[in-house]
């Protein structure tokens, strides 16, 4: 495993221009990121954030209103910013995959599995269809699904959420890319399937070295799953580090909060906290830090000025003026 | 799937049987259904005989079975003014209606589809634009002042196309386009919005993150679900087309079921009125009957209801 | 900078002159409006406005051209028919004709299909059951040819036609209100009226009525334009309104006459007029239905 890392964000923002050109929305803003061969990162945060935007703006596949203005992307040390639209296609599926939240959606009714499990097979490695079909099917019993001759002639709608979210994911490795982005995977998955899935999931990366991001409003998978874990608020990233550091010693106000809602067993209702206030509009930002309206810990540096990257720790970085002190106080 | 099946045939029967009640009791509706129903000119003898035959001194539902008899047995009576018994008319003229709903259905389909999908996959373009124009004119102007004014054109000015009658292909392409242009509009509509919608959604976005090729995205993965609302559409057009056809058909006085009707009412000849009311509405019934369970066949998620 | 796709091109003039005259969703469509405006302006003011009598005319002056062609005269701007009456005049008298006929017949249809699709929706149960049947049996009959068999059995006249295209037409209300209905049915103030003793009846015309009304004025304007184009079929083919009486769709069946001859303005104001009109309702229509509710797009 070389040094270089697989995946390198540098200053990445994309907008997204409305209103015939009148509003512009940040919804990824200024965001940086590092992730090596066989890693996990994990990027948080509520919804709006700006954590999809991120995923689709690394592929490139960001719908007509949305702009990568700034920064750079570098993948496995090429420049995808570099790359013409049919270079980025040939990297989609094969070099970089990505799985959708809601597997349903994502599977085409009107064909079979294992026409649509062959097909980025076909179409990358343009093998014959016999060969497909057969990749088709090893790649159905890699993801543990049963009765894989039988499922492959069959259709989306026959199957359970689970076993489709396994398709999308036997799809999305059928190319051996080096990085698999998962976006909300288990969302939409009922609780007692989740830990299946992600058990499989962490089985694949290990057995294929892939680096993984994984994408997801839930802390809990954050802590199980991931090694690094960055924390996305408004288009921004507001902390970033490794898993064990940012669960015990946040910096960031807003770290802090989610990682103290987390409900546990043993204590007392008294411990629920809920972050005050509501999630920012994109549209109309507040000035200087866009988490000020919320943060119990603001001073006034945080109206005026949007606080840019500090170096905590080596690996750790965040962005805030004031900076939490020490680890998560216990009552 | 059988099930679904017989289930789409007994609501067809049940269709068809009101259909049949309803026209039973239109055509009673005025009180002396003899008036309609008997040749202009006939003596009392001939009334007297006709209520007797029509059994209209019995009661409704008597009657109403006898219809129904006589219908199941293919018997509308007799035209007036053609003398032959009136199914016999109507099936002769079957065929070239067919003919003329056919080749504007193809030119619809030719027209409309493709024009549907350019517009949806460069939305906001030049091509849509026009297609909206096109689709907004189509859509608004009557069939048959479509047919006068090519007429006027390819008949009159340019003396390119005959302007009446059957019988050769230049005789069918002003008929089919007049009749076409208006459904033409309308499946370009609706492929376009079917097709927008398509490409809004995940399987289309999931298809792009597998790196297929655009060329196969829009070809294979959204074409297909893109198109099934435009074929139902067609199907329940098809047999619209044979009815409304009317003033298509009278305009080019082509020999079709549509004509048959005008000359119907133009020489009061109500049992090829009723009898193209009836064949008509069945027929309707029956295709749409037809069209649903295709559409199970194009498209497996129906298949597999309950 | 965009490193994406490039945005879709700009067709320049064509969409600009799109967005004035049809609309966005902001705008107002006024060419619609006008267009409406004008004609129901012509429908009341017919008798100041015409230059002739619409039904009598002149026949040493038949076949006359419009003005602007040799052999016309400006006492006749676009022309005479085959017994000489202005053709200017007869599509003047003809608008009130047509507005008549088509406002009448669309609220004739509406307003008896909202009441039986609100019936069916709320009430369910064998009510909608026969409501639905006869809709679907009744729809199974297309509508010109149902008009046109209404019209063979009691006779062609301005009165009927409106009752015959109301009776034609109301199902396409039923269906759409009951469906609206249906969904209504499950919302909070409806059960809460519910809870509270509110007689079906007091509910249906308070709270589902209300409602429903949007869906029902959208359709309205859309079936317009279908009720206008059946009306000038069944006018040209001789079941609609009874000549001497200028409607638009009798002045292009008299209009046939003279078409082999040449006379092509008999057959082209009236069409274009037809077309006005109901391009008119359609856009106004596709407005309505956007601006008022933009669920109803299987309309």
């Amino acid at each position: 495993m070389s040094d270089r890392p697989l995946l390198e964000l540098d200053k990445l923002s994309t907008h997204y221009v409305t209103g015939r050109g009148t509003r512009t929305v940040k919804a990824v803003d200024e965001v940086s990121l590092t992730l090596r061969a066989g890693e996990t990162l994990g990027i948080v945060g509520e919804s709006g954030s700006g954590k999809t935007t991120l995923a689709l703006s690394i592929l490139r596949l960001l719908p007509t209103a949305a702009h990568i203005v700034s920064g750079s992307m570098h993948f496995e040390g090429e420049d995808l910013l570099a790359k013409s639209p049919g270079e980025m296609r040939r990297m989609r599926g094969k070099r970089i995959a990505m799985i959708l939240q809601d597997p349903m959606a994502s599977l085409n009714p009107l064909f079979t599995v294992g026409d649509q499990v062959a097909e980025p097979v076909r179409v990358h490695e343009n093998v014959s269809r016999r060969s497909a079909r057969e990749r088709a099917g090893s790649l159905l019993r890699s993801v543990k699904i049963p009765a894989v001759t039988q499922r492959l002639k069959e259709y989306p709608h026959q199957m359970s959420g689970g076993m489709r979210q396994r398709i999308v994911g036997a799809i999305a490795i059928s190319c051996e890319p080096g990085l698999l982005i998962a976006d909300e995977p288990t969302t939409s998955l009922d609780v007692t399937i989740q830990a299946q899935y992600l058990k499989l999931l962490r089985e694949i990366q290990r057995e294929r070295g892939l680096a993984l991001i994984f994408i997801t409003h839930n802390l809990g998978i954050v802590a199980h799953m991931c090694d690094s874990v960055a924390v996305m608020y408004a288009g921004r990233v507001v902390e970033s580090g490794p898993v064990r550091r940012i669960f015990n010693a946040p910096a960031h106000p807003y770290t802090r909060a989610l990682v103290e809602s987390i409900p546990r067993l043993g204590e007392g209702p008294e411990r629920l906290t809920a972050i005050d206030g509501h999630p920012p509009d994109l549209i109309s930002l507040p000035a200087g830090c866009a988490f000020h309206p919320r943060c119990p810990q603001v001073i006034d540096r945080c109206r005026i000025e949007a606080p840019d990257v500090v170096e905590v720790e080596p690996d750790h970085r965040a962005r805030c003026w004031v900076m939490a002190p020490g680890p998560r106080s216990r009552s | 799937m059988r099930r679904f099946i017989f289930r789409r045939l007994g609501y067809a029967v049940i269709s068809l049987f009101l259909l049949s009640v309803t026209i039973f009791l239109l055509v009673r509706v005025t009180g002396d259904p003899t008036v309609l129903l008997v040749e202009p000119g006939a003596s009392r003898a001939d009334i007297e005989a006709l209520r007797t035959e029509l059994g209209l001194d019995r009661s409704l539902a008597v009657q109403y079975l006898g219809f129904v008899r006589d219908v199941l047995r293919g018997d509308f009576g007799r035209s007036f003014y053609y003398r032959t018994p009136v199914l016999e008319l109507y099936l002769s003229r079957l065929p070239n209606s067919l003919i003329l709903a056919l080749t504007a259905m193809a030119f619809s389909l030719i027209l409309g589809i493709p024009t549907g999908i350019l517009a949806a996959v460069r939305v906001g373009g030049w091509w849509d634009s026009a297609g909206k124009v096109f689709s907004l004119l189509g859509l608004s102007m009557p069939s048959f002042w479509t047919g006068l004014l090519m007429i006027l054109f390819f008949s009159v000015y340019l003396g390119w196309l005959p302007s009446s009658g059957a019988g050769s292909i230049l005789h069918v392409l002003m008929p089919a386009f007049a009749l076409g242009w208006y459904f033409a509009a309308a499946h370009m509509r609706l492929t376009r919005s079917s097709m927008l919608e398509v490409l809004g959604s995940e399987y289309v976005k999931l298809a792009r993150l597998k790196g297929l090729p655009e060329a196969l995205v829009i070809g294979k993965h959204a074409f297909k679900n893109a198109l099934i609302p435009v074929l139902t559409l067609a199907g329940i057009n098809l047999v619209l087309m044979i009815n409304v056809a009317v003033v298509v058909e009278t305009v080019f006085a082509w020999p079709g079921v549509g004509r048959l009707l005008y000359e119907g009412i133009a020489f009061r000849d109500f049992p090829v009125v009723q009898a193209s009311v009836v064949l008509g509405g069945s027929m309707n019934v029956v295709v749409n009957v037809v069209v649903d369970i295709l559409y199970a066949v194009i498209d497996p998620r129906i298949r597999y209801e309950r | 900078m965009s490193v994406n796709a490039p945005a879709p091109s700009r067709a320049g003039g064509l969409t600009v002159a799109w967005r004035m005259a049809a609309f966005r969703t902001e705008g107002v469509p006024m060419v619609p409006i006008a267009i409406l405006v004008v004609l129901a302006f012509l429908a009341v003011f017919a008798e100041f406005v015409a230059p002739h009598n619409p039904e009598v005319g002149t026949l040493s002056l038949r076949f006359r051209p419009p003005a602007w062609i040799t052999g016309g005269t400006t006492e006749y701007l676009l022309g005479t028919d085959h017994i000489g009456r202005d053709v200017l005049s007869r599509l003047i008298f003809g608008a009130r004709v047509s507005m008549l006929v088509g406002f009448l017949a669309v609220l004739f249809a509406g307003f008896v299909g909202t009441v039986l699709g609100i019936l069916a929706g709320y009430m369910g149960g064998w009510v909608d059951q026969v409501i639905m049947r006869v809709t679907d049996a009744w729809l199974a009959l297309p509508a010109l040819m149902f008009a046109i068999f209404l019209a063979a059995i009691v006779g062609p006249s301005e009165f009927n036609i409106v009752i015959i295209l109301g009776l034609v037409y109301w199902t396409r209300y039923a269906r759409v209100v009951r469906g609206e209905v249906l969904s209504l049915k499950e919302r909070d103030f409806v059960r809460l009226a519910i809870v509270a003793g509110c007689s079906k009846w007091t509910i249906m015309r308070r709270h589902i009525l209300p409602n429903v009304l949007n869906t029902a004025i959208v359709l309205a304007t859309l079936m317009l334009g279908v009720v206008i184009v059946t009306e000038a079929a069944l006018s040209f083919l001789g079941v609609g309104v009874p000549p001497p009486k200028p409607a638009w769709g009798l002045m292009l069946a008299d209009g046939k006459k003279g078409l082999m001859a040449g006379y092509w303005w008999l057959t082209v104001f009236p069409g274009v007029c037809i077309v006005l009109m109901v391009l008119a309702a359609n856009l106004l229509g596709d407005w309505l239905r956007v601006k008022l509710d933009p669920q109803l797009r299987q309309l």
